[in-house]
């Protein structure tokens, strides 16, 4: 993949004076009712689609892939954005033939980078906007994104001794600790545990390096499950953890990885009676097992007035097949974008396996499953 | 041609094949929605603004005032026809954008979103040409089906047409208060209209105070001019929207319905009822632009949520569906459509039921859908 940069030229003192009097003359109830009903953003987008009051628009700065199933986006937000915590995610929407679409994604870079999101994006078989990202994303090009959300986050108060365990993709919220952590010269030790494929398959290798050669303090660990190269070798067991990591129970631990290495981390935490050390991001849903045998009922969907039988499936999967189009985002329970009102019905959380009440209920339909006949205000 | 005919003559099979043909064009475009509907609505979105800008500007300086009120009565009805009462009816909610969705959007009009979306999305478009159910007929105002009763009010049935017409987006937003409810029958009590007129007076004050007292003011020694600008852009909106949407209703061959007709109505004789109420008019690309593309006002009402830009494309198709089952597709020119429209009115101006004595639809057809085996 080559890399395809624009550079966007920087504003003097005047360009930004003038800009940010603009913006206070159209943030104003005159400027609102002079535009109304529309409102001043609507107006302004057709000039400049980065502008808005409130809203976080970025510019594609340039896109790059660093393996066959990644790729990496930089973005250049405008002044709305108010940065993230390092391990956040941020809600990405992109255009893509004509349909909105929106997936969460957490940045890598430092969080002391103030003017930028570097978001890197595995693209499975089913990735519609990654796949995007990658082969039709144009420098400049502008997308929307929401600010910073999730719990995930390095605390305010840094801990001494800190671990970061990632896998695969899930990287990139602990590279953006690792590079956050040291820009900010953070003294205690810091190792870095990476578990991937193989050396191939690797994301920001050089950059990592790169960090440990300028920091005494921080230890990079790779272990790969096939091929050459790399300290460790195989997956994730809780020997191989302690053999690597002896202190690790002196150490914070934030980790972010696929759904089995999570839990297999999870479980030599808990054993070990460490749960409240650990730190942990689902990065992906761990996926949800479809009972067709069991699924029972109908889905009711009030508002558009259709019926389908329970097929099983998470309601935004079954409304989605029943040819409605909800709101929806991370499909993994966590940005709430999905949220809808059930009038009637149970459903089990997907995460919890825990059933909800009959009765009304704001509901996250992409993590619930019908028990039963469900009515939706969809 | 009268509805009788076409309910009593048409068989439950046949009514279901109309609807499975009709519903087979629809899922066509469904299927097909994408880069094509956005880029338009957007393109069309970006030129109404930029309409809207300038001719607000063109309006504050003498030269260019008429310029600036061409552009900005093309904007509001650009507003209101093509972005407006298409994107309200949910034609682009596919898209997931906010900015184009039918529960956000709301227009340069004096009529609330949610109102309009009640009268018309809900009342007109389900209830299409239904007597006592689609408010559309006649607005409360005026005699515009031969089946209304004829009341002595209705002699002035011309002169508040005009009246109609020029105050247009007024009558509209107040259409959802059935004001001749409280002020002729007597069946709806002041209070009850006081309470519904609060948002629509809150609406109305924003708009009247937009345009005929800030941008005023911005024009400073200039304000009359552009108060003038502004009375004829919203005066020329008015006529115009007004007028394509009599033409889509109300030439004399458009049919009406009692209310029986509703009554367990399969999906087929509901298609049928829509294009037996609607009528379209011809032109060119800019006139289905500037009228929402309600020249196409039969394929609007089969399908009302699908990107009316689309229109065009689908009338060959829905035409020979028409063809088929011998069903009439009603189209001619605007003039000759609107002066049909009028003929219609000023008949009803008169007691009697005018020249469509002659052909009793109503009682035809309250005679005919009583044996009519209904379809699933």
């Amino acid at each position: 993949m080559s890399m395809t940069t624009r550079l966007i030229p920087r504003r003097n003192a005047f360009e930004n004076t003038l800009e940010s009097g603009l913006r206070r003359l159209l943030d104003t109830r005159v400027a609102a009712l002079l535009t109304y009903p529309h409102g001043v953003d609507n107006y302004m987008q057709q000039f400049d689609r980065r502008w808005s009051l409130n809203e976080v628009r970025a510019s594609v700065v340039n896109t790059h892939a660093q393996t066959a199933d990644t790729v990496t986006v930089t973005l250049r937000p405008n002044a709305n954005w108010k940065g993230f915590a390092a391990g956040q995610y941020v809600r990405l929407s992109v255009d893509i033939d004509g349909v909105r679409r929106t997936r969460c994604f957490s940045p890598a870079n430092s969080a002391h980078e103030r003017g930028l999101i570097e978001l890197t994006c595995k693209i499975g078989p089913d990735s519609i906007v990654s796949r995007y990202l990658r082969d039709r994303a144009q420098p400049g090009e502008v997308m929307i994104v929401a600010q910073a959300e999730g719990q995930f986050a390095l605390p305010e108060l840094r801990p001494e001794r800190i671990l970061l365990i990632s896998g695969g993709s899930g990287i990139t919220p602990v590279l953006s600790m690792l590079r956050t952590l040291t820009d900010e010269g953070h003294s205690g030790p810091i190792t870095f545990l990476h578990y991937c494929r193989s050396a191939v398959d690797e994301l920001y290798a050089a950059d990592v390096d790169a960090i440990a050669d300028r920091h005494a303090n921080v230890q990079v660990l790779r272990c790969y499950a096939e091929g050459l190269g790399g300290q460790l070798h195989g997956v994730f067991d809780a020997d191989q953890l302690r053999q690597a990591v002896p202190d690790y129970a002196q150490a914070e631990t934030f980790l972010c990885g696929p759904p089995g290495m999570m839990q297999a981390v999870q479980a030599a935490y808990d054993s070990q009676g460490l749960s409240d050390q650990l730190h942990l991001e689902h990065f992906s849903a761990a996926p949800v097992a479809i009972d067709a045998e069991g699924a029972e009922g109908d889905v009711r969907f009030a508002r558009s007035e259709r019926l389908a039988a329970n097929s099983g499936a998470t309601l935004l999967d079954q409304a989605e097949s029943a040819g409605l189009r909800p709101e929806s985002g991370c499909r993994m329970g966590i940005c709430h974008a999905c949220t809808c009102r059930k009038t009637a019905g149970r459903v089990r959380d997907t995460r919890t396996g825990q059933i909800s009440d009959a009765g009304e209920a704001d509901i996250q339909i992409c993590v619930s499953v019908p028990v039963g006949t469900v009515t939706l205000d969809l | 041609m009268n509805t009788s005919n076409h309910f009593s003559r048409l068989t439950p099979e046949q009514f279901a094949s109309i609807g499975a043909e009709l519903d087979a064009i629809r899922n066509e475009v469904l299927a097909d929605l994408g880069e094509r509907d956005a880029q338009y609505i957007r393109k069309l979105v970006k030129r109404q603004r930029q309409l809207e800008v300038g001719g607000r500007v063109m309006m504050m300086l003498p030269p260019t005032w008429p310029l600036g009120v061409a552009a900005l009565s093309t904007s509001k009805i650009l507003d209101n026809m093509e972005i407006g009462h298409n994107v309200m009816h949910g034609q682009y909610d596919w898209m997931g954008d906010p900015a184009l969705n039918s529960k956000n959007f709301d227009w340069d009009s004096a009529d609330t979103a949610k109102n309009w979306k009640h009268t018309h999305n809900y009342e007109h478009h389900t209830f299409t040409n239904v007597l006592n159910k689609d408010h559309d007929i006649g607005y409360g105002l005026l005699r515009m089906s031969e089946d209304q009763k004829w009341e002595p009010r209705f002699l002035a049935n011309l002169p508040l047409t005009v009246l109609l017409h020029a105050f247009f987006q007024h009558f509209v937003a107040v259409q959802n208060l059935k004001l001749e409810e409280v002020m002729i029958y007597k069946t709806k009590s002041r209070k009850q209209l006081a309470k519904e007129f609060k948002p629509v007076w809150k609406k109305m004050r924003k708009q009247l105070g937009k345009d005929y007292l800030m941008y005023p003011l911005l024009a400073g020694p200039f304000a009359p001019l552009v108060f003038v600008g502004n009375v004829a852009a919203n005066a020329a909106r008015n006529v115009w929207a007004c007028a394509v949407i009599f033409n889509g209703h109300f030439p004399e061959d458009v049919e009406q319905f009692p209310e029986s007709v509703v009554e367990n109505e399969t999906r087929g004789q509901w298609y049928v009822r829509q294009m037996l109420g609607s009528a379209n008019f011809s032109g060119g690309r800019l006139m289905h632009i500037m009228s929402g593309n309600l020249s196409f006002q039969i394929e609007h009402h089969l399908f009302p949520d699908l990107p009316a830009h689309r229109y065009a494309e689908l009338s060959p198709k829905v035409q020979a569906v028409c063809e088929k089952y011998g069903l009439p597709y009603n189209t001619g020119p605007f003039w000759k459509q609107t002066l049909s429209t009028w003929k219609r009115i000023a008949k009803l101006s008169l007691p009697g039921r005018g020249k469509r004595n002659a052909t009793p639809a109503a009682s035809a057809i309250a005679a005919a859908d009583a044996p009519l085996p209904l379809a699933a």
